[in-house]
């Protein structure tokens, strides 16, 4: 039976991570994700379902150690926030490269450096477009309510397990940190040594003599054969886009103007779009809820219905590059966003969608 | 005697040694001299002579071992420079009752992957280390390594170690057996055949400690890098013999039997 809790988004991801049947978690601390750590330490996890949790001397280590975890076929995760996920991208772009599965949170805080300690958007360019070295992508999932940090984390392992990839569940300070009703799902059994090698007979258990080795890496000298693995890397990405992109469409039926946002920019957006429906504006919003694969269809089908279109991110505008690749030039597409880990409020989305959209 | 025949001496009965079938026919990527291919065939002479094939993973980082996996035919992972330690403490965390051991140079080990070999050292993890320490950064074309010796010419110490601009070598050995999670620590050699004898009685320890969950093993082997030594085979052996070994001098560092 499911059941309810009123959490932080960090504490759901990490309940919810136990109940998915996590074998191991490898972090260390940064803020604002410490929580994922603590609560599960205080959990002991250990007695509870078997699952390991170890605090690793850097975050470079820490995405090691679920490389190792992956090979093996278990179901491994770790988090940080922004400093600490661009420290780990050497062991990602090497985990996309051999295509391990692995759950990966990124509670986001402004940048760039050591930048600060709130909520931002900034790191989506390095979580949609590559981040480590090589052509890769990891399937991102931006989780908008404390529900889905906790529904991403099963789901992670299950997307995650499906194309041998790594996923990425891009946070943000204000989701990780707020309280919210949370319904948790029934705990999942660990995978058995016998389901490992029956699921992921790839994995390295141990050679019998009744197979060839294992062999888990990213490297081939032979510049053929690495072309040919680069080649169905990109494959698997192109199915990845069209069987797993997610999106929610929120009053944009009757809409005259749209606003795209994800997460925390999300929540307030639908605010401001109460605000302009109760001025009379028809305002929808559509929320991706992958960011790769990115919901281009859909925004491309609204960009010729709408007159005008709104992204609102904590950032400089990195998404809107993508809004607009798949608008084209149909309709006018402008940013608003703030920096920094400044939360914009929704009169100030209000104010935008007037000045540069509506009467732009 | 009469005349033997090639064929008649080749029969099952005459065969008094042949090569592990741990390691696979692929030709050794290795310089001919170098130790990595001694190094490679006790190692899984000893996972054979124990039976533990099919309970072993091998975790082999960037470096000139880094194709280990071409030759050792047990499951393999390969590492990012430095990492072998992290990856290697998941894996056995994750599956206790395997064998799990790391194969790793010196520039590895003691430059780019410092913290980690110090951590799993340090948390006691049950595993075993390889660390083949020759002086120098060979795959990469032998740049000076953390443990290049004072004085010694590398491509990127052209005149010699400098140690007041370039830094001391590093005795990582005797570093890692200060801590208390290490059992084992013990340095070796592979250039004669009584050394691979006592380096290979030392990897079974390890392995055997690891069997008992016992912590941490730790087994180091000085070996030459005649390319990037820019020696002969013979040569390259004559000077780590005169030059390493007083340094870098074998025998147990640390032998915990509790």
């Amino acid at each position: 039976m499911k059941e309810l809790r009123l959490m932080k988004g960090n504490e759901a991801f990490a309940e919810a991570a136990i109940r998915a049947g996590a074998d191991g978690y490898f972090g260390y601390p940064i803020t604002p994700q410490s929580e994922v750590m603590e609560y599960l330490m205080a959990e002991k996890p250990e007695e509870r379902t078997g699952m390991v949790v170890l605090q690793a001397e850097s975050e470079v280590a820490a995405i090691n150690m679920v490389y190792g975890g992956a090979a093996c076929g278990k179901r491994v995760l770790t988090s940080s926030s922004s400093p600490g996920i661009s420290l780990k991208q050497e062991g990602i772009s090497y985990i996309a490269g051999a295509e391990l599965p692995c759950v990966i949170l990124n509670v986001v805080r402004g940048g760039p450096g050591l930048g600060t300690i709130q909520p931002s958007q900034s790191d989506y360019f390095q979580s949609t477009k590559g981040g480590g070295h090589g052509d890769y992508r990891m399937i991102v999932l931006a989780p908008s309510s404390v529900q889905e940090m906790a529904d991403f984390a099963g789901l992670g392992f299950d997307l995650a397990f499906k194309y041998r990839n790594p996923v990425l569940v891009l946070s943000d300070g204000a989701i990780g940190q707020m309280m919210e009703k949370v319904e948790l799902e029934e705990q999942r059994p660990r995978f058995t040594e016998e389901e490992i090698i029956q699921n992921t007979p790839w994995a390295t258990t141990g050679k019998p003599k009744t197979r060839e080795r294992n062999i888990i890496t990213s490297l081939d000298l032979d510049s053929g054969r690495q072309e040919l693995h680069n080649i169905a890397l990109q494959a698997k990405y192109k199915e990845i886009e069209k069987n797993e992109t997610r999106y929610e469409a929120i009053q944009c039926d009757d809409a005259d103007y749209l606003i795209v946002a994800y997460g925390t920019s999300a929540r307030l957006s639908q605010k401001a779009i109460d605000i302009l429906r109760a001025e009379g504006i028809k305002v929808g919003l559509l929320r991706p809820i992958t960011l790769f694969p990115f919901p281009t269809e859909i925004i491309s089908k609204l960009a010729g219905q709408v007159k005008g279109i709104l992204t609102v991110e904590m950032s400089a505008g990195q998404m809107i590059e993508d809004v607009r690749l798949a608008v084209g030039c149909k309709v006018k597409v402008e940013h608003f966003g703030r920096m920094g880990g400044i939360i914009p409020s929704p009169t100030e989305v209000v104010e935008a969608m007037h000045k540069k959209i509506i009467g732009g | 005697m009469a005349n033997i025949t090639k064929e008649e001496i080749r029969q099952p009965e005459n065969l008094i040694y042949k090569k592990t079938d741990l390691m696979t026919d692929n030709t050794l990527s290795y310089c001919p001299g170098c130790g990595h291919g001694t190094a490679h065939r006790i190692v899984m002479e000893v996972l054979e002579e124990m039976g533990i094939q099919d309970k072993t993973i091998g975790i082999a980082p960037v470096g000139c071992s880094v194709l280990a996996y071409d030759f050792m035919n047990i499951d393999m992972q390969q590492a990012a420079h430095g990492r072998a330690p992290a990856v290697a403490t998941a894996v056995k965390r994750l599956h206790p009752e395997k064998f799990v051991f790391t194969y790793q140079g010196d520039g590895d080990l003691a430059a780019i992957g410092t913290a980690e070999t110090i951590h799993a050292c340090n948390r006691g993890e049950n595993i075993v280390i390889i660390f083949i320490n020759n002086g120098i950064y060979g795959m990469t074309g032998g740049q000076m390594a953390p443990t290049t010796l004072p004085g010694m010419k590398s491509s990127t110490s052209p005149y010699g170690r400098d140690v007041h601009s370039m830094g001391n070598p590093l005795k990582i050995t005797e570093l890692i057996a200060q801590l208390p999670g290490t059992i084992y620590v013990t340095r070796q050699a592979v250039h004669t055949p009584g050394n691979v004898r006592k380096t290979k009685k030392a990897i079974r320890k390890a392995f055997e400690n690891q069997k008992l969950n016992k912590g941490l093993s730790f087994v180091e082997i000085v070996s030459n890098c005649n390319s990037g030594w820019k020696m002969t085979p013979v040569k390259a052996n004559e000077w780590m013999v005169e030059n390493m070994f007083p340094f870098y001098p074998l025998g147990d560092i640390k032998v915990n039997e509790d």
